[in-house]
């Protein structure tokens, strides 16, 4: 253990670095993506069905076969890898986006065009805030996926904690195997947790005292 | 902002709608020629059956939805060319569900258009309390969330969200329908109130017939997308126009209402009298035959003068008077206009057996009889459950009251005797 910090202390902070860089690109291009077209398909129904099921069947895609993919496009390093992971973001976020704000009781969406907001201003100002945790779920389950995804992104050559696990499956070294999956287990630890708190501060109040 | 609701065009209606019909995709049609000239101040209710197309007329008010023909205008103008979210935000409406904004304090439900409408944040806080104070709920409220307030306060809170605009028009589906019949009757008089003070039209749809007819100037009975009587509630109740609104009134509402719609005319049964120039052995044979001790005396117009007794008559009789000379004019009267309700207190105090009944001339018409009255007012508080012993007419053949037992003062009009009830105090 002492051991394995001595020898790669260094190099686990950078991998550790590299890791959450990689994951928060993807998660932060999927929220980014997949909120306002979830949004958007609340109000086009029709489409709705076809773009979450697109989004499906890549999700069913499996990891590795879709890292491999993008290689001939993007060719090797963190770039293919953040594109892969960004669209296996996607549909956790698109779906709970979409079921969040169907799920807004309708009276509420009623009341507030009855009473004269705008669209735009119907989707800000009720429909968003009070879907706020469904979108919040999603975008938990999200982070998870994708910061333990990324960990297969070294195989493409994308760096991050993967780098650890695979050296050490290739050696045979269980420190290095350790080494890297605890560090990507802590990370999708902490960072659900602090999506949670994120979540409570996103959730609207409805009473006085929270 | 656009005053869309401005003064003017010069046809004075504040809302009309004309030939509206509703047809839904799928083929329902749901409004049917909807045609309806609303003033300003009007209180509307409509009222029928569910599914009769109440809520989709009143939505296509607001362009909530698209009326597949016809026109609406408010003050003259075609709303079918304003802005949707302007004009929404120009009408009050309340929605059957209250639709509280359960993330938003009362304040920012209270205040939600005034914000839309961009006023300054002072202004809308200045309304909140305002409003707040109209529907007697404390100031402290104004920090809580709807989750916090009951039912009924809730409602409040979605009635004042409605006017905090100062919205000239106010739509109301079927506010109340959840609520406890307490609740429902001081909210009612709460929105009754603020009509009367505020001088706002109202349409209001409900399923509750006692409701439309407490709060309306006139009630738009619908059936199948038409309608089927548009009509104050007297007239409603006066003159079901079929059986369909009869049923829909209800057989003992109709007979509740009586006190209060029908006149004294209409239940007035023929007089027994005598001119003032005839002799006193004329008056009495006509006692004799007629079996009655009192007759109240006309001029040669029929116009009641005054009445005379038994014994007066027995007094002056071999006198060579005539009834006008011994006559009592100090007679007192009802006019056949007056309704029931607003009579019977007097005369059942007073004792009287029975009161002549003039016209506007001041000409007798005939009498009311205690009993008569007694029966409709038994009717309407009982029901009509035990009616077998009570139905006679004509003067009675007693002695004792008459109209001079008490001799009043004429009195032309009755006072009005009406009664508010005042449930709820918060
Ligand atoms: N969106 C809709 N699509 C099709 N039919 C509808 C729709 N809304 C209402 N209807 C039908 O139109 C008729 C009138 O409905 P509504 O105006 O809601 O009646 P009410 O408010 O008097 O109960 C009903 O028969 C109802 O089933
Ligand atoms: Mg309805």
């Amino acid at each position: 253990m002492i051991n394995f910090f001595n020898q790669f202390g260094s190099q686990l902070i950078f991998k550790t670095w590299q890791h959450i860089y990689i994951s928060g690109i993807s998660l932060g291009l999927g929220v980014i993506v997949a909120i306002p077209l979830g949004v958007v398909l609340t109000r086009y129904k029709r489409i709705s069905g076809f773009v979450i099921g697109l989004a499906s069947v890549l999700q069913t895609i499996p990891a590795m076969a879709l890292l491999a993919m993008m290689i001939p496009i993007f060719g090797i390093g963190a770039k293919p890898a953040i594109v892969a992971l960004f669209i296996y973001s996607l549909l956790p976020i698109l779906r709970n986006t979409y079921l969040g704000m169907e799920n807004v009781d309708p009276t509420l969406r009623d009341a507030a065009k009855g009473m004269g907001m705008s669209n735009f201003q119907s989707i800000m100002r009720v429909e968003l805030p009070l879907a706020a945790p469904v979108i919040m779920a999603g975008v938990r389950l999200s982070a998870t996926y994708v910061i333990a995804w990324t960990a297969l992104a070294s195989y493409i050559g994308a760096g991050g904690l993967g780098d650890f696990i695979f050296n050490g499956l290739n050696l045979y070294r269980s420190d290095l195997i350790l080494g890297g999956s605890i560090p990507v287990i802590i990370l999708a630890l902490v960072v659900d947790f602090l999506l949670g708190r994120l979540e409570l501060l996103l959730t609207p109040k409805t009473t006085e005292e929270g | 902002m656009i005053q869309i609701l401005s003064e003017g065009d010069g046809k004075g209606m504040l809302l009309s709608m004309e030939h509206l019909t509703k047809v839904y995709p799928g083929g329902k049609t749901a409004v049917d020629d909807f045609n309806l000239e609303v003033e300003k101040g009007e209180f509307i209710c409509f009222i029928g059956t569910s599914g009769s197309g109440k809520t989709t007329t009143m939505r296509m008010i607001n362009r909530m939805l698209e009326q597949s023909s016809g026109t609406i205008k408010i003050n003259g103008e075609d709303i079918a060319q304003m802005n949707p979210v302007k004009l929404r935000r120009k009408i009050g409406y309340v929605i059957q569900n209250v639709g509280l904004m359960p993330h938003m304090t009362i304040r920012d439900n209270i205040t939600l258009v005034p914000k839309l409408l961009k006023w300054p944040v002072e202004k809308r806080n200045e309304r909140a309390k305002e409003m707040i104070k109209l529907v007697e709920l404390p100031e402290e409220f104004l920090d809580r969330y709807p989750s916090e307030l009951s039912g009924g306060q809730q409602q409040r809170i979605g009635v004042i969200r409605a006017l905090a605009a100062d919205q000239d028009i106010i739509l109301m589906d079927e506010p109340f329908g959840a609520l406890d019949p307490i609740t429902r009757e001081s909210l009612q008089d709460l929105v009754k109130d603020l009509q009367e003070k505020s001088g706002k039209t109202f349409i209001f749809v409900t399923h509750d017939m006692d409701e439309a007819l407490s709060l309306a100037t006139r009630v738009v009975i619908m059936s199948y997308g038409k309608q089927v009587q548009v009509d104050t509630p007297d007239n409603i109740l006066r003159h079901p126009a079929n059986k369909f609104v009869a049923d829909l009134i209800g057989q003992d509402r109709l007979i509740q209402a009586r006190p209060s719609i029908t006149t004294v005319g209409q239940v007035a049964t023929k007089a027994i009298s005598a001119r003032e120039d005839q002799t006193l052995k004329q008056a009495l044979g006509e006692m004799h035959t007629k079996r009655v001790d009192t007759l109240l005396v006309t001029n040669n117009e029929g116009k009641l003068t005054g009445f005379v007794g038994i014994e007066r008559l027995n007094h002056y009789y071999g006198s060579g008077k005539r009834i006008g000379d011994i006559m009592d004019s100090n007679v007192f009267y009802v006019r056949k206009d007056s309704v029931i309700r607003d009579t019977v207190d007097r005369i059942l105090k007073r004792g009287f057996r029975n009161v002549p009944v003039i016209d506007d001339d001041g000409k007798l018409i005939g009498i009311v009889t205690r009993a008569t009255l007694v029966d409709i007012v038994y009717d309407a508080l009982w029901g009509e459950a035990d009616k077998s012993n009570s139905n006679d007419s004509g003067q009675t053949k007693e002695t004792e009251d008459n109209p001079d037992k008490e001799a009043g003062k004429t009195e032309s009009q009755a006072e009005v005797t009406q009664t508010t009830e005042d449930g709820d105090q918060k």
